[in-house]
């Protein structure tokens, strides 16, 4: 079974449910919208799939990625991929090398990783911005480069942690369709974390809206 | 809301302690060219320096500090970053870093003290293990402690600095939102230590290259730690310095002088190649951080980071019980790892002899750690009314004291004392400690200072306070914790120095650190045990109180906890 797949999955902190019992398969090139009150449990729900959720929670139900139970795997393990609000671009990295960051080293030479760098770039619409650093770059600009950093490093599914929430009106609309139709060319299950409903319609997929305290 | 006379407090700030640097530096190079009217020399020569060059087992104690001092600061840079790149986030990690504030606490003569007795060959360890597993019934004849390669002076600095760059290091972690990125870098597909060594370390690095050059530059000159830890016939260089400058012949000042300089060349020189070095690694890493490796789950970092962690704490903590066993210990025959009955009575002897130095490193350390929080609060009270920080350039002055030797210009200090009649008097001697207390006490209180939302204080303008009582009630209260610690760290720094006390107290003023170095040469261990237990004492009770005052005052303020957010 090829996707992402949340099998009765539960998150609580000192004895509070933050929400529980979540079943939801997102399907390959789909995007899944989770929406819901600030201190729902949104983000708590996406750091529990990337294993980077604090030990202080308590949780429950399964996470498979393609089939895979990918609930004991440390976060460098699992193959997800995941953009937030910020953009993290490693700032005393230039644009380039933090896609070459990313890019596996099974990729070689150092001619190929070069060119792969730069056609991810292309297709983001920054041609010859490897040398650039980051600092540089608009709000819109850096928000590209972070969605294709993500898929240079050939992720199994992708998840975006409220990415669209410091990008001005007119500019998100356009990084959104940027985002989903990368991660639907690439054929990831996608999950996104928002309070806009705008979001929610632009992904199309399945709509899931958690309630403060479960 | 302007007041004058805060604007001018930077300036006199610096000029209080960069001033006395200046003096002792020219104080220092003027008679290491035999330039010293109060000895005969009035006209500049190269003699002492001849002298110097000649001077038996000179190489040898340069090529012993140089050993000594670019090892101990290696080991404790590396044992640092591995221990962050394996353990950034764990709790564990957080837990051994709370358990490191005492140890920076401590001061470097009492640790090196309790490592002598740890160390040495009937000492603690060999107790241990004998004779059930040694076989040994007499103390066997390795010369660890004092022995020829300085191996347990290297041990004892980076017992002392590995704590102090584990603190600024991750002081310095706070700045760049380490945790985001290296979360991000983990979902990027890197292993934790790859993803900390890749994405933490270059960002990390330019905010500790001073802290480090510090260590460097202490570790290459320290005095007290090698007196007590070091090889001996020669010394390294700085315990062979200050030997001539205490020499009975008083010409010897003028070659003393000349290796305060060289002291000082050293360092300096030490420095650079360390930079140059960084230069040299950083270019060669530029592929290493973009060849795409993962690396694995930094199992073999994390052994070598935890077990020279657990090396370094056992090696304290095994320090600091042997101190407090040997002041309370009666009879204690060679193979037993227990003395066979304790007693006070080295106490009651010693309770006359305390007294007195003990209130001199009270009275000293009290004095100048409030001067030095009464110009750090006031430089930074000033900057937050200017609105603008000081830059780069202002930081590198405040660590000017700590990069250069303090062998290398206290003698000058002492010059001019003598020439302005203050040398053996208490204002001299506060002086120099706040050399070294101010810069700590400014790096433990800027960055909270810093980070106070400033809106607290405009509101309570806004509600017509006073700008002076806005300080003290506002802003002072709330960063109560901060001022503590940063008070704590400045009094541990006072109660350590040697160096500034030994030449500016001019034998008439002596704390706990003097007396217990020159008991340190007789060997009666039970009186050595009870100054330097003491000596360890009082800047962790300083540490206890900067921790229960807050605890106690905000006990009904859950917004002022440990941990609250803002």
């Amino acid at each position: 079974m090829s996707g992402l797949e949340l099998e009765q999955v539960s998150i609580a902190i000192d004895g509070k449910t933050l929400f529980r019992e979540l079943d939801l398969t997102v399907a390959p090139g789909e995007v899944a919208t989770i929406m819901g009150p600030s201190g729902s449990g949104k983000s708590s729900l996406l750091s529990l799939i990337c294993g980077t959720l604090e030990p202080a929670f308590e949780r429950g139900g399964i996470v498979r990625l393609n089939g895979r139970d990918i609930g004991r795997l440390p976060p460098e393990r699992r193959r997800v991929g995941i953009l937030f609000q910020d953009d993290l671009l490693f700032p005393h990295l230039s644009v380039g090398e933090n896609l070459l960051f990313a890019l596996p080293a099974d990729v070689r030479p150092r001619a190929e990783r070069r060119r792969r760098a730069e056609t991810a770039l292309a297709e983001a619409g920054l041609e010859g911005f490897a040398d650039r650093d980051p600092a540089s770059l608009s709000g819109g600009q850096r928000a590209r480069v972070a969605l294709m950093r993500t898929l240079l490093s050939a992720p199994h599914c992708l998840l975006l942690d409220e990415p669209f929430g410091k990008l001005d009106h007119d500019l998100r609309a356009k990084v959104r369709r940027f985002v989903f139709d990368h991660a639907c060319d690439a054929g990831l299950p996608t999950l996104l974390v928002t309070h806009e409903a705008a979001d929610a319609d632009a992904a199309g997929g399945p709509v899931i809206t958690l309630h403060d305290g479960g | 809301m302007r007041h004058g006379w805060l604007r001018f407090l930077p300036g006199l700030t610096l000029l209080l302690f960069l001033g006395p640097i200046a003096a002792g530096l020219i104080g220092t190079l003027l008679p290491a060219f035999g330039y010293l009217p109060a000895l005969g020399g009035t006209h500049l020569s190269l003699e002492p320096w001849r002298a110097l060059l000649a001077a038996p087992g000179l190489g040898k104690a340069i090529g012993l500090s140089l050993l000594t001092g670019i090892s101990s600061t290696a080991i404790a840079f590396v044992l640092t970053v591995l221990l962050f790149a394996s353990g950034h986030g764990t709790r564990a990690f957080n837990r051994a870093k709370r358990a490191m504030t005492p140890l920076l606490a401590v001061p470097h003569l009492a640790m090196a003290v309790g490592l002598a007795f740890l160390l040495s060959p009937s000492g603690w360890i060999v107790r241990l293990i004998s004779p059930w597993l040694s076989g040994w019934q007499t103390p066997p004849d390795v010369a660890l402690v004092q022995g020829p390669f300085g191996i347990a002076l290297i041990l004892g600095l980076v017992v002392k600095e590995m704590p102090f760059l584990l603190l600024m290091t991750f002081a310095a972690l706070g700045q760049i939102r380490a945790d985001d990125q290296i979360r991000m870098a983990r979902s990027l597909g890197h292993g934790p230590v790859q993803a900390w060594l890749k994405v933490a370390l270059p960002q990390v690095y330019p905010q500790i290259r001073l802290p480090i050059y510090a260590v460097l530059a202490f570790s290459l000159s320290v005095v007290d730690m090698a007196m007590v830890l070091g090889p001996t016939t020669p010394p390294t260089l700085a315990p062979l310095v200050l030997r001539w400058f205490n020499d009975p012949e008083l010409t010897m000042r003028l070659q003393a002088a000349a290796g305060a300089m060289l002291q000082l060349l050293i360092v300096l020189a030490a420095i650079a190649c360390w930079r140059a070095a960084e230069g040299v690694i950083g270019r060669l890493s530029r592929g290493w951080l973009i060849d795409g490796r993962r690396g694995g789950d930094g199992r073999i970092a994390r052994l070598f980071g935890w077990s020279g962690l657990a090396v370094v704490v056992s090696l304290a903590g095994g320090s600091l019980a042997g101190l407090a066993i040997w002041s309370i210990a009666g009879r204690w025959r060679f193979p037993s790892a227990l003395p066979d009955r304790f007693s006070v009575k080295t106490w009651m002897a010693q309770a006359g002899h305390l007294a007195d130095p003990a209130w001199t490193t009270l009275a000293v350390g009290v004095a100048a750690t409030a001067l030095a929080l009464l110009l750090v609060i006031g430089c930074l009270e000033n900057e937050s009314r200017q609105g603008r920080m000081p830059g780069l350039g202002a930081l590198t002055l405040i660590y000017v004291p700590l990069l250069i030797p303090q062998i290398g210009f206290l003698f000058g200090v002492q010059v001019v004392l003598v020439w302005a009649g203050l040398d053996g008097g208490w204002i001299g001697l506060v002086w120099s400690h706040l050399l070294f207390v101010l810069p700590y006490v400014f790096l433990a209180l800027a960055d909270p200072y810093r980070a106070l939302d400033p809106r607290y204080a405009r509101i309570a303008l806004l509600l017509g306070k006073r700008p002076l009582g806005v300080l003290l009630r506002v802003k002072l209260a709330m960063l109560l914790r901060p001022v503590l610690i940063a008070a704590a760290v400045g009094f541990a720094v006072s109660v350590a120095q040697f160096l500034p006390t030994q030449f500016v107290g001019a034998g008439r003023l002596t704390t706990l650190t003097t007396e217990a170095l020159s008991l340190a040469a007789g060997g009666n261990r039970r009186v050595v045990g009870v100054f330097a237990i003491l000596l360890a004492a009082l800047p962790l009770l300083g540490f206890a109180l900067a921790a229960a005052i807050p605890a106690w005052r905000f006990r009904h303020r859950r917004g002022m906890a440990i941990g609250a957010p803002g």
